[in-house]
């Protein structure tokens, strides 16, 4: 319990922080690339599940999180496209992905239960805290109405995802 | 492949429209944004829902008391026949926080 509001904790800390420190709002193409880091961290964090975990139901999650999140920054690419945006690395963006590395090869040294627990317990925490930074940053800031409605429905999904992860952590107890 | 082999599956899908009886209605519920609409439909046993996914996400229509559990691709339609009276509380099992209500009756 303590493990999970910690990673949520600095999750956000570093989403609301990192960004706010340099004195301005992100901008667009900061917010894509933020949004798009967010989601192949979650890929790339249920690809390890879909390889390590041992639960059932766990190992379907880790397969709709790839496919959802892969669907999400699909339309994230076709959009900047059309948008003619190139998205641009930042601080948050390499916090975060900094942040999910250690994740993943902390996740990698656990095994069996211990493991599915350890994940399930983290997808609960980071999509909080993602759905934290785009409540309260992400899409009060971004500029375009495209790139807002297009945040707006990753929230909804993202949201959908806490559930999901919630029922699944709940299952495991 | 002469036009006369179309004929009996031109029959089957004419007789095949003819036999529903005409009291059963199709009503369309569809999910656009992680959103089913309309969020409460009152149908009658027998009636036919078109569950219509406007969405690029693989969607579900689960009724939490197991009367029935509709997998809803990405951009596609698929049709489910109500068999069963009752309101039914459904939600995406994807995305428990899409949520709506069939009301059916008998």
């Amino acid at each position: 319990m303590f493990l999970r509001l910690s990673a949520a904790v600095a999750a956000l800390s570093i989403l609301s922080s990192a960004a706010l420190a340099q004195g301005a709002k992100p901008t667009d193409p900061q917010i894509a690339h933020i949004a798009y880091t967010a989601g192949v961290i979650d890929i790339a964090a249920a690809k390890q599940a879909i390889e390590k975990a041992g639960n059932k139901d766990v190992k379907t999650f880790a397969q709709d999180m790839v496919r959802d999140h892969e669907a999400v920054n699909k339309q994230a690419l076709d959009l900047v496209k059309k948008l003619k945006v190139t998205p641009e690395d930042n601080d948050t963006s390499k916090a975060l992905s900094k942040q999910a590395a250690d994740k993943l090869a902390e996740l990698a040294k656990l095994k069996g239960a211990d493991y599915d627990k350890a994940y399930v317990a983290n997808e609960v925490a980071y999509h909080k805290a993602v759905n934290g930074a785009l409540e309260t940053q992400l899409i009060p800031s971004a500029s375009n109405a495209e790139l807002k409605s297009l945040l707006q429905t990753g929230l909804k999904i993202f949201q959908g995802h806490q559930q999901h992860a919630e029922q699944v952590a709940a299952k495991l107890k | 492949m002469r036009p006369g082999r179309y004929l009996p599956a031109m029959a089957a899908l004419l007789f095949g429209t003819m036999a529903v009886p005409a009291h059963a209605a199709t009503i369309q519920i569809t999910t656009t944004d992680l959103v089913f609409a309309p969020a409460e439909v009152s149908a009658k046993v027998g009636d036919t829902i078109e569950w219509i996914n406007k969405d690029v996400f693989v969607h579900t229509a689960t009724a939490r008391n197991g009367d029935f559990d509709v997998n809803m691709p990405p951009k596609k339609t698929v049709t489910s026949v109500l068999k069963k009276a009752g309101t039914i509380e459904y939600y995406c099992r994807y995305h428990p926080n899409m949520k709506a209500v069939l009301t059916i009756v008998p």
